[in-house]
């Protein structure tokens, strides 16, 4: 493609923010593109339901349901309000808290559930899981335990100890009929709103005055025109790193563009032989199809973010963003996983592997963007195990992340690939201990070599999560586990398949 | 009263006591309506605060260039210790909390100036143009380098009776060990947050987020230099306190009133997560160590032990906080022969403070690994070495503070648990899982509670009401006590529902403020329900009084003829309606408000000699936990938990129950996930849920069962004869550490003692199994 046709997707757009609340298009101009929609929320519409508490993601007080068109439906989410920056609502619909009264001031099933079963004390995280389990109500279903438990894992109670929560998400659809909206209608509301231009915002930063310019194109090949055009964009998906920026580190971003509207970087298809996800797919959408192939992988995709965090954040960003502590990239490395690049009208295809230089540095050029993740099916003879070491189950960062992919052929290992997060700089494989298997019977002293000569691969960090020590140690450790797991049914997790209450 | 003198009345009241009623708010918390203090609609001309912090932990702040500050953008008044008009001081009572550091900061976090500005975003930025030079000093951070160093916030305590030395040196085994008990963040939900109003004549009203608004009164007075009454301070509900909103929000409601007042407009401070974190106190961590001598049946014949804590940079409540984990080494045990000796260090990080349970977890945890040291050494079942050394009825009962215990029930509580939870059938089935088990093991076990209720600082046990009954019936309630989530307003609600024998929906539960009741304690110490209660229960009383005088004179009939019932009056044989008697009462010209008092009786102590009877009587529970450990990589998690609490004859038992799992999980999380690191520098490196993190919704146990005692009666005349219930339950979750200790025990074939400190992360599990695994090779 040359310059002068990549040129001609780039003038077309539209400056208004529109997405639906209330059942009303509500309709916003200027204003600072960076603004959280919680604030929003709070200090503009004086919607005070939705709650701050940590302005980052982790505890849910914030938490909104946002429904997205997807073909003839609307799919219902929930969502980070305090991450998430206003404009991408558009062609949204949004619900907070202050949708759910009814005309006649009564409260929803989830609501007078919540009441019911003693689900408040202080009250403050309460409309966050509210909105989360009004996103559970609408899947339409009585959920199973570790479905309330996942649906729950992003908002934090200090006070009740869950347990009436719980009890109130069992009870929520014995209260009242099921008030489940209008598809129909919903569904011709968000496609009166849809948007086929860019969406081109100029705000000025309330601090310096400074213009802050905002692009959310529809197309590839529109992305790729103005990622060329604005070399030191921030490219923003989900939100889940970049809205903490801003909400954490306070920076100022002059020109975001935001890849969560592009339709070809939505995309998720499946071929014969890999996955093929593309750059802006949710977790949640990649979850299921990379469970189904690599189980493990499904469930730690499951316990890096929460229900939130996954609705909005993305593998690609995880990948993008080349932070050592993602556990997107070491999971997807020991799956023999290829990235795709776009820069201008070219693509290269390179191993995700080879992406990460350094810490910080990435194998990206100015105006390129990270397209789509290839992930090879497993072979017949591979072996794939994934651990995730943290303080807490759910929604924690590692402290190690491991990705195993282990080729066993007659009894002998032909190929290792056993990659981590958190060991050292950037994503990594254990190269010594990769050597220790290859070539060696899949046995016990084969596995205590590797684990020994793991010591030279890596030499991690103390930090807040762990100390260098325990790194090293459980790292080495982990490699046990696959191999006791590959080889018997001894009970090896304390939560996940395998675990203690099914040995 | 005649039989059927009552018979129009229908039977009972909405809302009585001892009966299940939803929090008074709930219906506004799901909605999204019940208002916090950022949720108030901000006047146009508003401020927002943000406050500077040191970057230093223990400096000399040579140069403070604020110019640039001042010069920004939107920026209205800065603030600096030279800006007070009154006294640089928010401490409590020991006068060491200086409103901004002057030259001296002492922790990384502590606020040195303020800046107020249109918007929020403004200040912070403005705020970060300072040049601030440090002369740098060498910080004390840990408590052992204060330990070496000697640096104490006070004299180092001492508690104890009998002949503890002359025991241990006789007793036939002896043992000892020490280990570390971490600190807690609070993570309320809603952060600190402060919103003050200037007043005519200099006055100024101030929402703040406390469970203190009589401290933050008198401390904003203080700073600003004027009497207490040119400051009214209010407070609807807090969305979460747990201690952390007693000494801490002084400071931040004293900034924004001296915004206010200099500026002559509103001004709102709110920290935001990361802030609230690094610049308020937390739980302080402990070192326990202990010398024991103990029988065959591994009773205690003589114990020292000595417990050294991390205050921080100032007294705060420090002092108190470590006399209540003397309070509480003995559990529920009878120590003969103790000497328990006490070091409260000073540290160049934020001045902990008071948090649930305020030093009792840390003391009484640490008592709970001693046992489990004997019982690994004996090859006992940890439950028979609890039995052995618990409270008497009649002897063996007097603490090491000198109080008799008269009303212990653990030994009743723990014996029902153990046998409802099944304790000794799945402690042997757990065994030969392990066996069989190579990687995971797991751990089961039973821990009681007893938690002393009063303030231990005499003159805060006193509390105060105030109730109007307008003349259309309906009824506004009062009292000093402070809602954060715990149903004080719900359950003191009840109290006067049933002493008015109304329904409790016609009684308006009103924000906390310091214009309606003075002087009041701060809502602490399981006491809000004791104390307010009392006092509610006491104005009804009062009110009630004058109406049956009234009554019995009007209609000529003996006072004891006068009954109220079921929203009704009964003056002998007619019956009239609760709203009708209120009517005539006020055109008889009845004072229909009052004021309502209490103090907690029989009440004393002696610190000097720390003896006394400090507690007007003990809350029991007990907890069996039931855990899994993967000794590949330390995770772990509670299975199952078995609570029997009581909580008296339990005003509210659905309250009630709330509190205990809440307080479990809280406790848990403690024990377990949640670690504060703190780096060489002192910066806190875990100030956020990204990396601080408290039990998520999966960590619950996935069997939980909790049950009140139902012969629960206090002994002592409490309010309906019902217990306090805020604190005590925190400490079940000390079952959920020893069933770790268990589980780890199991690697060694339960022949050695590990060396586990809390909180019991996967890296401090892992550690302890390598460990007694090497020493069981060995």
């Amino acid at each position: 493609m040359t310059p002068a046709t990549l040129q001609s997707h780039l003038p077309k757009t539209s400056d208004e923010i529109r997405f639906i609340l209330d059942d009303k298009v509500h309709t916003v101009r200027g204003g600072d593109p960076t603004t959280t929609l919680l604030n929003y929320l709070r200090y503009d519409l004086e919607r005070t339901g939705s709650k701050e508490g940590c302005a980052e993601g982790d505890c849910g007080a914030c938490t909104v349901v946002v429904g997205t068109l997807k073909g003839d439906r609307v799919e219902y989410r929930a969502v980070n309000a305090c991450i998430i920056f206003l404009p991408t609502l558009d062609g949204k619909e949004l619900l907070t808290v202050e949708s759910l009264k009814a005309r006649g001031g009564s409260l929803h099933p989830v609501q007078a559930a919540l009441v019911e079963t003693h689900g408040s004390q202080c009250g403050f995280c309460t409309p966050g899981f509210v909105m989360s389990l009004y996103a559970l109500y609408l899947k339409g279903k009585v959920p199973s335990k570790s479905e309330i438990e996942d649906a729950l894992a992003g908002n934090l109670c200090r006070c009740t100890g869950y347990g009436p929560i719980i009890e109130a998400a069992n009870l929520m659809f014995e209260l009242g009929a099921s008030e489940l909206p209008e598809m129909g209608k919903k569904v011709s509301a968000l496609k009166a709103i849809a948007r086929t231009d860019t969406l081109a915002i100029t705000g000025k930063s309330i601090l310096t005055g400074g213009e802050k310019r905002y692009f959310a194109p529809v197309s590839v090949d529109a992305l790729a025109a103005l990622a060329e055009e604005n070399p030191i964009a921030t490219f923003l998906a989900g939100g889940t790193d970049v809205g903490l920026w801003v909400t954490k580190m306070h920076k100022e971003l002059s020109t975001v563009i935001y890849v969560g509207d592009v339709a070809e970087l939505l995309e998720i298809t499946e071929t014969k032989d890999a996955i093929e996800i593309g750059a802006s797919v949710s977790y949640t959408d990649a979850m299921g199809l990379l469970g189904k192939y690599y189980p493990d992988m499904g469930e730690i995709v499951r316990r890096l973010g929460s229900v939130q965090i996954r609705n909005s954040g993305t593998l690609g960003g995880n990948i993008a963003n080349g932070s050592p502590i993602g556990d997107g990239p070491p999971l997807l490395i020991a799956a023999g996983a290829k990235l795709v690049l776009r820069k201008g009208g070219d693509e290269r295809t390179i191993l995700l592997e080879d992406y990460f230089i350094a810490y910080g540095q990435q194998d990206l050029a100015p105006g390129e963007f990270v397209s789509r993740i290839i992930v090879p099916k497993p072979h017949q003879h591979l072996t794939f195990a994934a651990y995730k070491l943290s303080k807490r189950f759910d929604q924690d960062i590692s402290a190690v992340c491991a990705g195993f992919g282990v080729t066993v052929e007659a009894g002998k290992v032909t190929a290792a690939k056993l990659a981590f997060g958190g060991m050292a700089a950037t994503p990594k494989r254990a190269a010594n201990a990769e050597a220790a298997l290859v070539g060696n019977s899949w046995d016990k002293a084969t596995i205590q070599n590797a684990m020994a000569v793991m010591k030279d691969d890596f030499t991690p960090l103390d930090d807040m999560r762990a100390s260098a020590k325990y790194r090293s140690i459980s790292a080495a450790n982990l490699l046990m586990k696959m191999y006791l797991e590959s080889t018997g049914d001894t009970a090896t997790r304390v939560v996940g398949e395998k675990e203690a209450a099914h040995a | 009263m005649p039989k059927d003198q009552t018979a129009g009345a229908t039977s009972s009241i909405s809302g009585a006591v001892h009966r299940d009623l939803k929090h008074d708010s709930a219906h506004k918390h799901v909605a999204g309506s019940a208002v916090y203090i950022d949720d108030m609609a901000e006047p146009k001309n508003m401020l927002h605060i943000y406050v500077a912090m040191s970057e230093k932990a223990h400096a000399t702040i040579t140069s403070l260039d604020l110019g640039a500050v001042h010069a920004a953008q939107g920026v209205a008044c800065v603030l600096t210790a030279s800006d007070i008009p009154g006294h640089n001081d928010v401490s409590p009572f020991a006068g060491d909390d200086p409103l901004f550091a002057e030259t001296l900061v002492e922790y990384i976090g502590q606020p040195i100036f303020a800046v107020a500005a249109c918007s929020l975003e403004e200040a912070r930025a403005a705020a970060k143009l300072a040049v601030v030079l440090y002369d740098e000093h060498p910080a004390l951070i840990t408590i052992d380098a204060s330990e070496a160093a000697g640096s104490v916030i006070e004299d180092s305590q001492k508690m104890g009776q009998g002949d503890a030395a002359a025991k241990l040196a006789s007793a036939p085994n002896r043992l000892s060990g020490s280990f570390r008990i971490g600190g807690q963040d609070h993570f309320y939900l809603e952060g600190q947050i402060a919103f003050a109003t200037p007043k005519e004549d200099g006055d100024v009203h101030v929402y703040s987020s406390t469970q203190h608004p009589s401290e933050v009164q008198h401390l904003v007075a203080h700073v600003l230099g004027r009497p207490s009454n040119a400051v009214t301070v209010e407070v609807r509900r807090m969305g979460g306190g747990f201690g952390g909103k007693e000494t801490h929000p002084a400071m931040f409601a004293a900034i924004s009133s001296l915004v206010a007042v200099k500026t002559g407009r509103p001004a709102k401070l709110r920290l935001d997560r990361d802030d609230d974190m690094i610049m308020t106190g937390k739980r302080h961590d402990f070192k326990y160590s202990y010398d024991v001598g103990f029988g065959a049946e591994g009773r205690i014949e003589g114990i020292k032990i000595e417990l050294a804590s991390r205050c921080g940079r100032s007294t705060d409540l420090s002092p108190a906080i470590n006399d209540r984990a003397m309070f509480h080494v003995d559990n529920c045990y009878y120590l003969s022969d103790v000497d328990i000796l006490s070091h409260r260090y000073k540290t160049h990080t934020v001045s902990n403070t008071a948090f649930r349970g305020f030093g009792g977890p840390q003391g009484m945890i640490g008592i709970e690994r001693v046992i489990e040291h004997i019982a690994l050494e004996l090859r006992l079942d940890p439950l028979d070495v609890r039995m052995a050394n618990l409270y008497g009825d009649t002897e063996r009962n007097i603490t090491p503070f000198g109080m008799t215990v008269e009303d212990s029930v653990a030994e009743e509580i723990m014996e029902t648990v153990a046998e409802t939870s099944d304790y000794r059938v799945r402690r042997k089935a757990i065994r030969a899982y392990n066996a069989t088990s190579p990687v995971l093991k797991k751990g089961i076990s039973i821990t009681p509670v007893k938690f002393g209720i009063s303030f231990t600082t005499k003159h805060l046990n006193q509390a105060g009401a105030l109730i109007h009954i307008y003349s259309d019936g309906s009824v506004h309630l009062n009292h000093g006590g402070t809602e954060m989530g715990q149903g004080l307003f719900t359950k003191v609600s009840q109290i006067v529902a049933e002493e008015f024998q109304i329904d409790v929906e016609r009684v308006k539960i009103t924000a906390t403020t310091t214009e309606k009741v003075p002087n009041t304690s701060a809502t602490a110490a399981s006491s809000g329900t004791d104390l307010n209660g009392m006092a509610a229960l006491d104005a009804a009383r009062t009110i009630k009084a004058r109406l049956v005088e009234f009554a019995a004179e009007k209609y000529g009939c003996g006072k004891d003829r006068v009954i109220f019932k079921a929203n009704q009056v009964f003056i002998e044989n007619r019956a009239m309606a609760f709203d009708a008697l209120i009517m005539e009462a006020y055109l008889g010209r009845v004072s229909l408000s009052s004021t309502g008092f209490y103090k907690t009786p029989k009440i004393h102590y002696d610190r000097a000699s720390h003896k006394g009877r400090p507690f007007l009587y003990f809350c029991y529970g007990a907890a069996v936990s039931e855990v899994v450990i993967d000794t590949l990589t330390g995770e772990n998690k509670v299975l199952r938990t078995d609570i029997l609490h009581e909580t008296g004859r339990s005003l509210n038992p659905a309250i009630d129950i709330g509190q205990i799992e809440g307080a479990f999980i809280q406790g848990m999380g403690w024990l377990t996930t949640e670690e504060l690191v703190f780096g060489a520098d002192g910066s806190l490196k875990t100030h956020a849920p990204s990396t601080y993190k408290i039990p998520a919704c999966s960590d619950r146990p996935d069997e939980m069962n909790i049950t009140l005692w139902e012969k629960g009666r206090n002994l002592e005349a409490t309010i309906h004869r019902s217990k306090a219930v805020g604190e005590p339950p925190f400490m079940l979750a000390n079952a959920v550490f020893t069933a770790l200790i268990d589980a780890v025990a199991s690697v060694g074939g339960y022949k050695i003692s590990p060396e586990l400190d809390a909180p019991a992360t996967p890296e401090a599990v892992l550690m302890a199994v390598m460990d007694v695994a090497e020493r069981a090779g060995a």
